[in-house]
């Protein structure tokens, strides 16, 4: 998905370098909405034990994701291809026994992540038609003309323009709105 | 507010599963449910929150505010939207700078959260404002001898502190309304577990895989119907399983149904009436087999 993520001292296997660290990565996490309580991991594994992506996946875990943060280890979490794979599910979060809310911690990492440009084709597909309609997905015109003769009423308004108005300030919608030159994306 | 809701779309279903709204709004009509349309709506804000919390709360509170203007509570049909929606309505209430903050955006477009309407789902609903009794009362045909496995899926159970309705580890509801039907409910293995579509585009194989597992697992109990209540999951299941018997050389024949579409049945409507042409994997034989049992009957 991203260059970095391509390279391989990327990987959680290379040996870890003290200059990677970032000691404070963990306390702006402790300050952010959804990661709260990412201290609080005692690193017990029931989160990747049930974690129904972990089980078909050779490299999704969500506790070693948080053990890594937990660590400095921002670049590697966030730049992880593997971040993008959580179905957030919930089932982490419901059976987590020290309350750590993994699904949302995974959340704030891909926030982190998007901010910086590392994200999914498809998250832009869907903010595009967002922007453009109101919709996450282009509902096709012949599936809201075929509505009627289905028996159903017209589909309500997207109204667009009032969704950018309350979007305006709104970081990763400025990011994506930028022609792509401007993006330091590496997608 | 009565028995009367603003009815909430969400993109997935006008997009792609008009079956489902198709067979819920004749089931809800037939139950006395009165649905107003919403004036005006936009995405729930769910399918941004990987990239963008803060456009999520704004989009769900944006159409909190809409519908608070009509003064009647929210149902929806896709489990993702209603989670999103109490979600935001709970974080909003309980924080007042982030309400504020929230509320800053909402004033461009001159609207304002206040937080004083609920949201339901389709299913809570049926448990809670109608009952298990009047759906049981509304059976004309039942669907004795019919053997179905049901797929809450997640985000109608979890995470449970803010759905709360049923328990995530063991549900109860979609088993209860099912049996309300006439037809048998069947347990079978990992009945929770997660159908993958959120991770398709991200990891086909993971996805696939999970879906896999699942068409398994309700095939070796002999189910003869899949009943899914989430737009997202009708799809992983409806639109993978002949691809997923392809690619692994599986044979399944499972249809995947939506609840109303079994209600419906019982209730007397007809496969037309509840849009059973819509669906992918053919459910001729099931609807043939409940003929014969009318007919003998
Ligand atoms: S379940 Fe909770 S405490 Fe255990 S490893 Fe996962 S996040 Fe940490
Ligand atoms: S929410 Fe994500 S990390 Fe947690 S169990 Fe589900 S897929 Fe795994």
């Amino acid at each position: 998905m991203t260059e970095a993520a391509a390279t391989p001292t990327q990987s959680k296997d290379q040996p870890i370098k003290a200059s990677e660290l970032d000691p404070k990565f963990k306390y702006e996490l402790v300050k952010m909405h959804g990661s709260e309580k990412i201290l609080k991991c005692f690193q017990c594994g029931t989160c990747t034990s049930d974690c129904p992506v972990a089980r078909y996946s050779d490299t999704y875990r969500p506790r070693t994701l948080i053990h890594m943060a937990q660590l400095g280890l921002k670049d590697r979490v966030l730049n992880s291809d593997t971040l993008w794979l959580c179905a957030a599910c919930f089932t982490c979060t419901d059976r987590c026994p020290q309350d750590v809310e993994v699904a949302s911690v995974i959340r704030v990492f891909r926030n982190l992540a998007a901010e910086k440009g590392c994200f999914p084709q498809v998250f832009k597909d869907q903010a595009a038609s967002l922007l453009e309609s109101g919709y996450a997905y282009k509902i096709p015109e012949l599936r809201i003309k075929k509505r009627e003769s289905q028996g159903l009423p017209p589909l309500p308004k997207g109204n667009p323009e009032n969704v950018r108005k309350t979007l305006k300030g709104v970081k990763f919608i400025e990011k994506i709105q930028k022609p792509a030159g401007e993006q330091q994306s590496g997608q | 507010m009565g028995n009367k809701y603003l009815i909430f779309l969400g993109c997935a279903i006008p997009y792609r599963v008009s079956s489902f709204e198709i067979s819920s709004r004749k089931v809800l009509a037939k139950l006395g449910v009165e649905l107003v349309e919403m004036p005006e709506f936009n995405c729930c804000g769910l399918p941004l929150d990987p990239v963008s919390h803060e456009t999520m709360l704004i989009l769900a509170a944006k159409n909190l505010a809409l519908a608070e203007q009509q003064g009647l509570n929210i149902l929806t049909l896709c489990p993702g939207c209603a989670g999103t929606l109490k979600k935001v309505n709970k974080i909003l209430k309980q924080d007042k700078a982030l309400k504020e903050q929230i509320n800053s955006h909402l004033k461009e477009a001159g609207l304002e959260f206040k937080g004083t309407i609920e949201t339901k789902h389709l299913l809570q609903l049926l448990k809670e404002d109608v009952g298990l009794e009047k759906i049981k009362a509304s059976v004309i045909k039942p669907l004795t001898d019919l053997k179905v496995a049901e797929h809450n899926g997640c985000h109608i159970l979890r995470p449970k502190e803010i759905i709360g309705f049923d328990d995530p580890e063991d549900p109860q509801t979609l088993k209860a309304l099912i049996e309300a039907t006439g037809a048998t409910c069947l347990d079978y293995i990992d009945e929770t577990e997660c159908c993958g579509a959120p991770s398709v585009g991200v990891s086909d194989k993971v996805a696939l895989a999970l879906a896999r597992d699942k068409l398994n697992h309700v095939k070796q109990v002999d189910a003869q119907a899949l009943i899914t209540i989430c737009p997202f999951c009708h799809i992983m299941y409806d639109t993978n399983e002949l691809r997923i018997e392809k690619m692994f050389n599986e044979t399944y024949g499972i249809p995947i149904l939506h609840y109303p579409q079994l209600l419906g049945l019982a209730m007397g409507l007809t496969p037309e009436e509840l849009a059973f042409n819509e669906l992918r994997v053919n459910a001729s034989k099931i609807l043939k087999q409940l003929t014969q049992g009318a007919n003998k009957q």
